[in-house]
């Protein structure tokens, strides 16, 4: 849906001298709910077609909507965690087209009163940061799929309708023009994305169609002064990938630029991306565009949300990725860690988890962001399916924190701990790793290692430096590795000095 | 000809009950007078005989603490055929659902039918509730049998005829714009439109979605409340559908009403109002008042632009009601070359002309550039007719008028002019609009030909207004069978 756009975007990108980008995206995301939105008809993907309907959903003569409350209670904390104001009373309305995968030949959407509007989406350019403007957010239920029979649309021979999607809960979320170039368009994807990934309202599966973008990109000519709604706006539907959704944009910009260069005009349409060739192609023209007659659906009542339910889903949501990235900027994690970190619910929540044991962040984010996203990437694992869990790698920082056991040896146990499942505790002693840190089990170790290598010992008086890690490798042999190089460290400088005098 | 079954509903269930006369024995008797008046009336569309005798058999054989709950144990039901059930095809009165079977039936039947109520046949009606005749069904009209030659009114035609004619106790109607009571008035029976909420809609095939009411029709105020009272209720499956406790329709119906004030709109006493019809209400008003109910003449100003906001409201709704018989899934599809042929064939073929006009009309009324015009400013004047009721009802309890503006019309005489088919329904639609209760009762009877008076009350006042009706039934005489 689109209607009044306000002529809000700051000035941003330039194709060239003569036009500015202007891009706004409609994003479609699926709730996550486990009935669907007016009937109790599981929510699933991937089910044997026509199997999760009920009169409901497959619009029988005479069935009524009843509006799911996890599904009001999801949207809502999205549009909440998307900075908007709620709408105490909001209601919903009918779409109407003609189309063999919407059964009533109406969609049940929000058309003028949506739930949340007014919020937006922050983006980061380095130290740089912009607001995407949020415009609305409204909920809808979702249409059936055709399966066509054959290779493409022109030469099916017939088309079979599953609706198992029909009534699935959606939200529509509609940002102002405020995006200027393909790369913008995508850092807004990504953190949209990721904001709803901590929700977790959602599946937010692209490929499968849990969350879906449609571009609208236009140009806006230097000195143009009228509105941007009168700019012949191209939108690009149902791109698969936020890496598509770019190359979408971009290729639109060269061709739009292309048209009005050579003099040509811009049609106001609705067109397709083909992967496959990087190109979007032309489906249908606006100006023949459907008019929706919108109207207020009779059959649901007004959605009232009161205050303290609003308070009450408010109070749950959990930090949002903002929050999370000063957190652990305050914390003294590296900027390039907090932002990888935060990329992924799951590897916050891990370290979240991991907190509650430890104050070392910077620790249980490095070994994160090392070691253990090497041993999950090699399992296909992701932080939440992780064999080792945060209170364990926090016990196996503590054996190095000791001085129990050397950084070395942690990533060895690590390594058992992942195949087994089982402890640190339980690994560092069976592989017989308690380091050694007693003084006085080292100290004839130490003369003995400096008697053996006079020679080095006295380069190491003459100045030099690498002659000291010399012997302390000779000190970790004999000890197997289980010296604690701490204390190898400071007793032989002790011995060192202690002859020198 | 066969004896009439001379039961009420209330009398029936009882005497099932309390085993004095078997479900099995009355429902012969029914299904006997239905052979007997059917080819002359035609009321019905769908019966199943033999389901309905095993049925009334099974009420027959359950043990007596069971039996002893049912309300109407035994009782036969007459459901119009916008209502959905799963045991009998669906049609609407259309081409379009010509054959359809409903996998699930409607929360008010199957109410009905938890109270020991045996459906025994689908009833005729104007295409998806669409007329004031019963004249627009695809499968034929019904006649009034009052006089064959008349209409029986509608769009719930068919089950009015049914119960007038003693097919029945009981039938369940729709009432969008004055469809249960206008023909209840044709046929000289009783006939409800609930509160708006007060029956839930899950399971009648929509109209106009924020008018629909399913109602009770039958031959005595006390049947209508025994039926009321089983289907009434709040109901998971229908949103609009109130909370308000139902209250013991029965219990205080016989009580006398003491000190009434009842209003009388001088609006629906003027221009347009068959003398005929206006001297039998005035007369019963008359009565009334000798028997202590005071009568106030009062004023509701916007009930002039009823008929235009009705028919700007109801289209609209139903234009997008309607657009899911589509062809694709279920019921008539017409053949085609391609999808855009497929609905326009479809749905040219599968629906009647004024079905047509309707979906067109509210096609317009919605479009892009009339919304606020027509729809938004139809809503609005919607608001001023329930605030008319609001303050009627600061004065007066209850408001009577006419039920319709005229007696039953010659069959035909009004096919072609859809106006003057839009203004037969200019009595009733007013409480459609207002989300109203209203009640039509006979008044009386002009050369053989019934007239009703109608009853309207505030919200949730359905005890009231039964209690008015019953005082009416008193005082009038009837003929018994009109057949």
């Amino acid at each position: 849906m689109n209607r009044g756009v306000a002529d809000g975007g700051e000035d941003i990108g330039m194709v060239d001298e003569a036009y500015r980008v202007v891009i706004g995206l409609e994003v479609h995301v699926e709730l996550k709910t486990r009935t669907k939105l007016f009937c109790r008809c599981v929510n699933a993907f991937g089910s044997a077609p026509n199997t999760q309907t009920c009169p409901v959903c497959l619009g029988l003569p005479g069935v009524l909507p009843v509006l799911n409350r996890n599904a009001v209670s999801l949207a809502v904390k999205a549009g909440m965690a998307l900075h908007c104001r709620i709408r105490s009373v909001s209601k919903f309305d009918r779409k109407q087209y003609f189309y063999p995968d919407l059964p009533k030949a109406y969609q049940i959407s929000q058309y003028d009163l949506p739930f949340a509007e007014w919020g937006f989406v922050p983006i980061a350019d380095g130290a740089e940061v912009k607001r995407i403007r949020i415009r609305r957010v409204h909920m809808e239920e979702d249409a059936g799929k055709l399966n066509h029979i054959g290779q493409n649309l022109k030469e099916a021979e017939g088309s079979l309708v599953d609706l198992n999607r029909a009534g699935v809960p959606l939200i529509e979320i509609v940002s102002e023009p405020d995006m200027g170039s393909a790369e913008e368009a995508r850092r807004y994807l990504t953190e949209l994305r990721t904001i709803l990934s901590y929700l977790d309202v959602s599946d937010l599966r692209m490929e499968e169609g849990s969350m879906r973008c449609d571009a609208n990109v236009s140009l806006k000519p230097r000195g143009y002064q009228g509105s941007l709604e009168d700019l012949p706006r191209v939108e690009v539907k149902n791109v698969n990938s936020i890496r598509n959704v770019g190359r979408a944009i971009e290729y639109e910009i060269e061709r739009q630029a292309a048209r009005l260069s050579q003099g040509e005009r811009v049609i106001k349409e609705t067109r397709g991306f083909d992967d496959g060739r990087g190109r979007t192609y032309s489906q249908r023209s606006k100006e023949e565009a459907n008019d929706y007659r919108y109207f207020p659906e009779p059959d649901l009542p007004p959605l009232v949300l009161d205050e303290s339910w609003l308070a009450e889903v408010q109070a749950s949501l959990p930090l949002l990725p903002d929050a999370w990235r000063e957190r652990l900027r305050g914390l003294g994690v590296a900027s390039q860690d907090v932002e990888v970190l935060v990329q992924d619910r799951v590897q916050v929540a891990f370290l979240s988890e991991a907190l509650s044991f430890t104050d070392d962040v910077r620790a249980v984010s490095s070994w994160m962001l090392s070691d253990m996203l090497r041993l999950l990437n090699e399992r296909g694992l992701g932080f939440d399916q992780s064999p080792v869990s945060p209170k364990d790698l926090v016990d196996l920082l503590g054996f190095i924190a000791d001085g129990k056991i050397s950084g070395r040896m942690a990533k060895e146990v690590l390594d058992k701990m992942f195949e087994s499942g089982e402890s640190a505790a339980v690994w560092v002693k069976r592989l017989g790793m308690a380091q050694i840190t007693d003084d006085s089990l080292l100290r004839g170790q130490v003369a003995e290692v400096l008697a053996e290598h006079g020679k080095v010992v006295a380069d190491y008086r003459a100045g030099k430096e690498r002659a000291f890690g010399f012997l302390v490798g000779q000190m970790m042999k004999r000890t197997q590795g289980q010296a604690s190089p701490e204390v190898v460290n400071r007793l032989l400088k002790e011995a060192l000095e202690f002859d020198a005098q | 000809m066969m004896a009439v079954p001379d039961y009420s509903a209330k009398g029936l269930a009882d005497a099932v009950r309390s085993g004095q006369v078997s479900a099995e024995s009355a429902m012969i008797g029914y299904l006997e007078r239905i052979r007997a008046t059917e080819p002359e009336v035609h009321a019905l569309l769908a019966q199943d005989q033999d389901l309905a005798l095993s049925r009334a058999q099974g009420v027959d054989r359950m043990p007596l603490d069971q039996k002893s709950h049912l309300a109407l144990a035994g009782v036969p039901l007459v459901v119009k055929d916008n209502i959905v059930t799963k045991e009998f095809p669906t049609t609407a009165g259309s081409r379009m659902l010509e054959g359809f079977h409903s996998p699930y039936t409607a929360t008010a039947v199957e109410r009905a039918e938890a109270q020991g109520a045996i459906v025994l046949a689908k009833s005729n009606l104007d295409e998806f509730g669409m007329g004031s005749s019963t004249e627009h069904s695809a499968f034929g009209p019904t006649k009034n049998p009052w006089d064959l030659t008349r209409v029986p009114g509608g769009s719930s035609g068919g089950s009015a005829a049914a119960v007038a004619v003693g097919m029945a106790p009981l039938a369940l109607g729709s009432d969008t714009g004055g469809s249960i009571r206008q023909p209840a008035a044709f046929c000289g029976i009783v006939g409800l439109k609930p509160t708006y909420g007060r029956v839930s809609r899950y399971g009648l095939i929509a109209y106009a979605s924020s008018l629909d009411q399913i109602g009770p029709l039958a031959r005595t105020v006390e049947d209508v409340g025994l039926l009321l009272q089983v289907i009434s209720g709040q109901d998971v499956r229908d949103a609009t559908s109130g909370e308000n406790p139902v209250s013991d329709y029965l219990a205080e119906l016989k009580r006398p009403l003491e000190g009434l004030r009842v209003g009388m709109p001088k609006e629906y006493f003027g221009q347009g109002i068959d003398p005929k019809v206006r001297s039998v209400v005035e007369k019963m008003l008359t009565r009334l008042a000798t028997e202590g109910v005071t009568v106030i003449e009062i004023e509701m100003p916007h009930t002039r632009y009823a008929i235009a906001t009705y028919y700007l409201i109801a289209p609209a709704e139903a234009s997008s009601n309607l657009s899911r018989y589509d062809g694709i899934r279920y019921g008539f599809r017409a053949p085609a070359t391609d999808l855009d042929s497929l609905y326009r064939n479809t749905r040219a073929q599968g629906m009647g002309e004024e079905v047509q006009r309707r979906i067109l009309l509210g096609t317009h009324v919605l479009s892009a550039g009339y919304y606020d015009q027509y729809y938004v400013k139809a809503q609005k004047v919607r608001t001023l007719i329930r605030r008319d009721f609001d303050e009627a009802f600061q004065t007066v309890d209850l408001v009577v008028t006419p039920s319709a503006p005229d007696l039953p019309f010659v069959l035909g005489s009004r096919s072609d002019d859809p106006m003057q088919m839009y203004l037969s329904d200019i009595c009733t639609v007013t409480a459609n609009l207002a989300g109203l209760p209203a009640l039509s009762v006979p008044a009386g009877f002009d050369d053989g030909l019934p007239i009703g008076m109608q009853w309207i009350g505030p919200a949730w006042s359905e005890d009231l207004l039964l209690r008015a009706g019953y005082m009416v039934e008193q005082m009038v005489e009837r003929p018994r069978w009109p057949l």
